[in-house]
């Protein structure tokens, strides 16, 4: 079975541990932390791959927690031509894909990093972050 | 005859680490031949150069241009005095949203003749009371049906800025008009395709553009707000600024000695002029303990043709929650005529300060105030720290664009085929203490 690629976004006041460890005991699925941005002040993100009999399962756990399922099928591509490279978008990308290079304050987007929250396809002045299927 | 030789050595503009990037190579060997030329004719009086004179070196191809951030380093490693007499010209660049932007067109005639009361471009409306078949596009102008704020927030993909962009990329643009019809003007309505090739006359023509500073912007309330400065997370998550700091035209001349009405400048892509000052032009200085600090400050009313002008550098833009508007990109060059112009046009990110300002309840209340002062240095190393708390700070100007329009000006000038112009006009400055009016309601 192929795994099932999945961001989790989460409060501050769920925490990770319990919750990847009761979809291994609780729903018998194989889990790999793909990326974690785990963070007591903020808002925390998750990508995970989660294969077994009861994803479905698990996955609707999770959502009673209050914790935002989203499959991670979709990509974010940065359109070259429109990007001007103000940096507008750096400050908000939760997970840093959106960075400035200093001292050329260049900006530059990291792919692995992004867990397609689509926030920078709205908040880019110049509609450059686009989506892809 | 040369009193003495300079040597530049390998390490001449290697200093703060940052800006090494940008000044090597060939910059150095052009610079090293010609500087030298200017140190012959130099003296040690006091330095005085006239626009006559940089003008016939820039004739010749003899004229020494730096950037304002080549020029940082210049003064840094050989003094003020040595700076002014080798550079002739420095070239300052930003490129930003600037919401006071717009053109007029002037669409030629139909047949029968139509005096056009409302004109639609690509769905956005332009101003058409203004004689028969001219008009003003504005950039912040938003299409009828767009829903605006009412699913908040509001995305507003489209509007004038955009058209603008659309039109000087060549990209053919929907022109709708209606009249009520005249005798010498009998036709009542037009729905046609336009380009800006085939329009008579297409003006830049932007009433307030190149804040000489701006606010860095934050939030102290519990909730996220959508403004023209970005979306800002509550309780101070995230900090906006605005301008190029070092490079920033009006920053590198903050009393006005040389921008002037009538200055050509950079403008677009193309060559523009300074028209006048631009609308709430308010340059103000004040001396805190040897800190030179101001609010928004002067503002410029530029003007260009259009026609010349590149998709590239006026950027149609939108502001989540807030509107539409434009991204232009500016450019002026600025004569080192003495001393005293070399040393504000090199003031360093260390040296400018941007006033912190809450968007969340202070600004849109009008309540007068800010958070304290913070430089262009910390708010460019992505960090700082307001009431003990450490913000992460995001440009909403393109440094690497500033810099390009920086460079282009340049080298426009060293082809030789951009000579300076002297300002036919002086503009109001700090000195002449202009103060803001708000609207009083009876
Ligand atoms: S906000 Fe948009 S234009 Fe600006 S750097 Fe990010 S992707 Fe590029
Ligand atoms: S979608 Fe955009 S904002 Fe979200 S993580 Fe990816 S790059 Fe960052």
């Amino acid at each position: 079975m192929a795994p099932k690629r999945i961001v989790l976004r989460f409060r501050s006041d769920i925490s990770v541990k319990p919750i990847v460890y009761r979809l291994v005991k609780d729903f018998d699925l194989v889990v790999n932390i793909v990326r974690a941005d785990v963070n007591p002040q903020k808002e925390g993100t998750m990508v995970l791959e989660v294969t077994g009999d009861q994803s479905e399962k698990g996955l609707a756990y999770l959502r009673e927690l209050g914790v935002s399922v989203q499959d991670l099928k979709q990509g974010i591509v940065r359109n070259e031509e429109k990007c001007v490279m103000c940096g507008a978008c750096t400050g908000l990308c939760p997970t840093g894909a959106l960075y400035i290079e200093r001292p050329s304050m260049e900006v530059h987007f990291d792919e692995d990093q992004c867990i397609v929250c689509m926030l920078c396809t709205k908040i880019c002045p110049m509609r450059a972050m686009e989506v892809h299927l | 005859m040369p009193m003495y030789s300079i040597g530049i050595r390998k390490g001449f503009f290697r200093s703060p680490g940052s800006r090494s990037l940008y000044l090597e190579g060939e910059f150095l060997k052009e610079y090293k031949d010609k500087a030298e030329q200017n140190l012959e004719v130099g003296s040690f009086m006091s330095i005085e150069k006239t626009y006559a004179e940089i003008n016939a070196k820039i004739k010749t191809g003899k004229a020494v241009v730096v950037t304002a951030e080549e020029l940082i380093a210049l003064v840094e490693e050989k003094g003020l005095t040595e700076a002014t007499r080798e550079v002739d010209v420095v070239t300052t660049g930003t490129f930003a949203p600037m919401c006071s932007s717009g053109a007029f067109l002037s669409f030629g005639h139909t047949k029968p003749r139509m005096k056009m009361q409302k004109v639609w471009l690509n769905g956005v409306s332009a101003y058409a009371g203004i004689a028969a078949v001219d008009a003003y596009l504005g950039a912040a102008e938003l299409p009828e049906e767009d829903p605006l704020n009412s699913n908040f927030p509001g995305e507003f993909r489209y509007g004038g800025g955009h058209v603008i962009q659309d039109l000087v990329a060549r990209k053919p643009v929907k022109l709708k008009a209606i009249a009520y019809g005249t005798n010498c003007y009998p036709r009542k309505s037009l729905e046609t395709m336009i380009t800006l090739d085939e329009i008579n006359e297409a003006i830049l023509f932007n009433p307030r553009n190149a804040y000489q500073n701006y606010n860095c912007a934050v939030n102290l309330t519990d909730r996220t707000v959508y403004t023209y400065m970005g979306m800002l997370k509550p309780q101070m998550g995230n900090a906006n600024y605005s301008t190029s700091g070092e490079l920033s035209p009006l920053l590198k001349d903050p009393h006005f000695k040389t921008i002037g009405v009538g200055t050509k400048i950079f403008l677009g892509g193309g060559v523009g002029y300074v028209a006048w000052n631009g609308t709430q032009h308010f340059p103000a200085m004040t001396n805190v303990d040897g800190k030179e600090l101001g609010g928004a400050g002067g503002t410029l009313a530029v003007i260009g043709d259009l026609k010349q002008m590149s998709p590239k550098w006026l950027v149609g833009t939108s502001f989540l929650g807030y509107g539409a508007t434009l991204s232009v990109g500016i450019g002026i060059p600025i004569p080192l005529l003495n001393e005293e112009i070399t040393r504000y046009a090199a003031m360093k990110d260390e040296d400018l300060f941007a006033p912190i300002v809450d968007y969340g309840e202070a600004y849109p209340s009008f309540t007068p105030g800010n958070l304290g002062y913070v430089s262009y240095a910390e708010l460019k190393s992505g960090k700082i720290t307001v009431q003990g708390k450490e913000i992460q700070t995001s440009p909403l100007s393109s440094m690497p664009r500033a810099r390009e329009v920086a460079a282009t000006l340049k080298k426009w000038i060293q082809k030789g085929d951009f000579l300076l112009t002297e300002p036919v006009k002086s503009l109001p400055s700090p000195a002449d203490g202009i103060v803001a009016h708000s609207i009083k309601e009876v």
